[in-house]
């Protein structure tokens, strides 16, 4: 039942990650290229009748989250107290940024909710990277000190950063440099996601020069994935075990580089949703192998007194999550019956909607 | 640890009044809204549709910040209140995953195709959007509700040895005595925030002669509107909510309506007095003998208990805001129900559009439903302190037990200071539409 759930909450994170990727990406990209009037048009209208649905994976992966694995959800959620906190706000920036730019026509006005819409979006993906980084490194679980915990087992808090920036300190932060080196990799392979969805749904003057961009970044993306590969070890001492034992675990890394060696191919391909395939894939296969080299782990603990958070030990009784798979069988059926609709509407390419506009 | 908990409470309250601020709106107006569409779909005249467009504009804007704001609302619990989060999630988040799932999702896919998809779907199509746009958002109602009356009135649960509250029963969440009242009597109240809005500015249309064919039709809907949705708030819905209370939270009840002591013989309603705590009385009391034991029991000599029948530990921790909360909802119910009778009355003497004086009071009334709806949420959450989960779990301990008072002060200020922003953005560019009006289609 909890492995059910597990891969349920799974599923949904990267679906949302997959979805909402675009859409910050679209952002980095709308704050590097977007240089034209003609152009940041083509980009918002390319995110514009879906981002607001998009996110609400990220709202209903929580509600799951806090539903099947309340533990996990209290523990990290207070843990990591104040990046989420930073990751609420520039939610709310972007948010806004994209709302409210099209309302008044002000060079001024535009140029501010640009920016706010650009720049939140790349933050975003660099916390959602570090955010993925400190679910691999552990956590300093009942915030232990001198070989005492200080609270329940469970519990711990992060200050953003520690002063040597060193995954191995004995007071670890948000922020070190390995779990920067995977804020960089989610920037970089998300910026080449927004900018194939740009190209999949726009005829914007623009998509050439992207498709070079995402050329080139993708060179970038497969040297910092071999670095951060190779030094993987360091964080976790058997990171190969999982894919050992269970070989059949490897059609994730597979997936992930047939996706990344895909991309090379962008500026040649005929379709251009299989550039945005491409990177779906490398997003998929990527996250896919992370979850499944620390599985069943769900939050490892650094020290050595207090257990590792695994997904039996964090979820919620038995009696609850069996109900559940009832409304929630229904529920997906539903979501999936909107989704083709919304898709069905909304396809081809996005020129003529007049995002904004209203 | 006390300094923490304070700051916790008022990030909570904080947030989540200014988050109330925008639901109360969606879901009233997606109501006007289908109204509208299908009185269009009736009737052919395009005025229907346009009234329709030119609120959807409004909503599109509200329903924005509804979002942006409702999304710190749900990772709070896990932040600020994460033991609450792990004893109980169990149970709540059933019903907060629910929400997600059925409404959210419904809303925001919906939302996107009802403003953007007018030309796309055909008349019909259109409505059909429309409508599933007010579904979700009266399902997401529904289903926060629920969630809220397990902690006001906790059923269908077990408590494990840890501490930990599992589910038994899942039926039981939504057979909930406390859920239904509750839900009509809140959907009740978001009615009267959009039909004060909807008539309140077309009031303001009226008074200053522009627009004056949509004037009339908003202050029509809004009043007729209006006038429903005030006597169900009162009655039956908010009659049955106060029974409730009387029934479960006895307590709540006594300190709600200002009696501290019970009285042999009967209960009086208090209309207006000011709690003094030290010596246990209303200073300056008006009140009536006898009716509060009516009211409530049907009998008019029923004893109603004060509070000097219980344990001053479990009193609610604010009994003045508590007091004071109660009775400016009912104060503020009470004299909407007088307008909207005056209105009403005007309307079908057909002299409504010309009295000012009714319009005026339309378009100064505006601001006061929202008030009385959050005056109306005080009621409820000051009453059920100093309980998080009513007498079960308190609140004290369901606080974050790693998250220091120096960080939640800093993100409570941080949250003031955007919230202040995007409050003035909103009123800014709800003002900009608002003074455009909206646009007659010519044929
Ligand atoms: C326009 C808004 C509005 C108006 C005019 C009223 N209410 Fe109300 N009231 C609400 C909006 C509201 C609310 C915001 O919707 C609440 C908060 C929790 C809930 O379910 O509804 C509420 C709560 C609430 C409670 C507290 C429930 C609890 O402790 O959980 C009671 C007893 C009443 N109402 C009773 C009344 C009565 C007798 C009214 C007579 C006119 C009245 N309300 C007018
Ligand atoms: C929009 C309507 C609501 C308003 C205006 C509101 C208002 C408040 C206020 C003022 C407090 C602080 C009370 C105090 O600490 O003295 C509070 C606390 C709280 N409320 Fe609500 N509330 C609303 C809806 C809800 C709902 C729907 C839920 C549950 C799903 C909820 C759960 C809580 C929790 C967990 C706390 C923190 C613990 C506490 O201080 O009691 N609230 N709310
Ligand atoms: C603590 C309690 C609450 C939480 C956790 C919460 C959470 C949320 C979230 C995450 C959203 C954004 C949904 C989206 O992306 O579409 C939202 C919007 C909404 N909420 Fe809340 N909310 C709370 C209180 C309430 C209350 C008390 C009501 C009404 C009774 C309410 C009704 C709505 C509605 C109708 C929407 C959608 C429309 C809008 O955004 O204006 N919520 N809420």
């Amino acid at each position: 039942m909890e492995l059910f759930w597990y891969i349920v909450l799974m599923t949904m994170l990267v679906i949302y990650v997959i979805l909402d990727g675009y859409d910050f990406g679209a952002g980095i990209i709308h704050l590097f290229f977007g240089k034209k009037e003609k152009d940041k048009k083509a980009i918002t209208n390319a995110i514009g009748p879906f981002w607001d649905a998009n996110e609400v994976w990220l709202i209903a992966s929580g509600g799951v989250l806090f539903f099947a694995f309340p533990t996990l959800y209290a523990s990290a959620f207070s843990g990591f107290y104040l990046p989420l906190m930073m990751i609420l706000w520039l939610l709310i920036f972007r948010a806004i940024g994209l709302e409210l730019r099209g309302q008044i026509h002000n060079r001024m006005w535009e140029a501010i909710w640009d920016k706010a819409f650009g720049i939140s979006s790349l933050l975003l993906a660099l916390f959602f990277g570090v955010a993925l980084g400190n679910v691999v490194r552990g956590v300093n679980l009942g915030n232990v000190v001198d070989g005492v915990s200080t609270h329940e087992a469970h519990y711990f808090f992060l200050p953003l950063w520690n002063p040597s920036f060193s995954p191995h300190a004995e007071e670890l932060g948000v922020i070190d440099w390995f779990t920067l080196l995977l804020g960089v990799i989610s920037v970089v392979a998300l910026a080449i996601h927004g900018a194939n969805w740009i190209v999949f749904k726009t005829n914007s003057d623009i998509n050439d020069k992207l498709k070079s961009v995402v050329f080139n970044l993708n060179i970038v993306l497969v040297v910092l994935v071999v670095i951060s590969l190779a030094i993987w070890h360091i964080i976790d001492s058997e990171p190969m075990l999982n894919f050992i034992n269970q070989p059949w675990l490897c059609i994730f890394p597979i997936i992930m580089v047939v996706g990344l060696f895909g991309l090379f191919k962008v500026k040649t391909f005929k379709k251009h949703g299989l550039g945005f395939l491409c990177s779906s894939l490398f997003l998929f296969g990527g996250l896919a192998s992370t979850v499944a080299s620390i599985f069943p782990k769900v939050l490892p603990s650094t020290n050595t007194i207090n257990p590792d958070l695994t997904l039996y030990n964090v979820a919620a009784h038995e009696y609850g999550l069996s109900v559940g798979i009832y409304w929630f069988a229904i529920a997906a059926v539903l979501v999936a019956i909107y989704m083709f609709i919304q898709y069905k509407v909304f396809s081809g390419k996005m020129d003529d909607v007049g995002y904004g506009e209203h | 640890m006390e300094d923490m908990l304070f700051y916790d409470r008022m990030q909570f309250a904080f947030t989540i009044t200014f988050h109330y601020l925008f639901p109360q709106l969606t879901m009233g107006l997606s109501l006007l809204i289908v109204y509208f569409k299908w009185r269009f779909l009736k009737t052919k005249i395009e005025k229907y549709n346009d009234a329709a467009k030119f609120w959807m504009k409004i909503f599109a804007l509200n329903f924005a910040m509804g979002v942006v704001t409702g999304i710190p609302m749900e990772f709070q619990f896990g932040t600020n209140w994460a033991k609450f989060s792990e004893l109980t999630g169990g149970i709540i988040g059933q019903t907060l995953a629910m929400e997600g799932m059925f409404s959210f999702f419904l809303e925001s896919s919906f939302l996107g195709l009802f403003l953007f998809g007018e030309k796309l779907l055909g008349h019909k199509l259109h409505f059909l959007t429309a409508f599933l746009v007010f579904l979700g958002s009266w399902a997401s109602g529904y289903l926060i509700i629920a969630t809220h009356s397990w902690m006001q009135y906790p059923v269908g649960y077990e408590i494990l040895e840890n501490g930990k509250f599992v589910l038994t029963n899942f039926g039981a969440l939504f057979s909930n005595p406390w859920l239904l009242p509750s839900y009509l009597h809140n959907q009740a109240g978001s009615m009267v925030t959009s039909s004060f809005v909807v008539a309140g500015i077309g009031a303001f249309y009226l008074l200053n002669n522009k627009h004056n064919e949509f004037g009339r039709l908003f202050v029509k809907t809004g009043v007729v509107f209006g006038l429903i949705s005030n006597v169900l708030v009162a009655f039956p819905t908010g009659d049955l909510i106060a029974k409730n209370v009387a029934k479960h939270q006895p307590v709540t009840f006594a300190a709600m309506e200002g009696i501290f002591e019970t009285e042999d013989g009967g209960s009086e309603i208090v209309l207006i007095g000011q709690p003094n705590m030290l010596e246990k009385k209303l200073y300056n009391k008006i009140a009536v003998p006898n009716v509060l034991s009516f009211l409530t029991y049907q009998d008019w000599n029923a004893e109603i208990k004060g509070l000097d029948q219980f344990d001053p530990d479990v009193y609610p921790t604010n009994i003045p805001g508590l007091y004071y909360a109660y009775h400016i909802m009912v104060g503020l119910g009470t004299i909407f129900i007088g307008l909207m009778l005056l209105a009403a009355v005007q309307l079908f003497r057909k002299k409504l559009y010309e009295t000012k004086w009714i319009l005026l009071a339309l378009m100064f009334m505006l601001p006061f439903p929202y008030i009385a709806n959050t005056t109306g949420w005080y009621t409820a959450e000051l009453g059920r302190q100093p309980w998080l989960v009513y007498n079960l779990l308190r609140t004290a301990d369901g606080a974050s037990p790693t998250v220091s008072a120096g960080n939640t002060l800093f993100t409570l200020l941080g949250f003031i200071g955007l919230y202040l922003l995007l409050g003035l953005l909103f009123l800014m560019l709800a003002g900009k539409i608002i003074n455009k009006g909206p646009q007659l289609t010519q044929h």
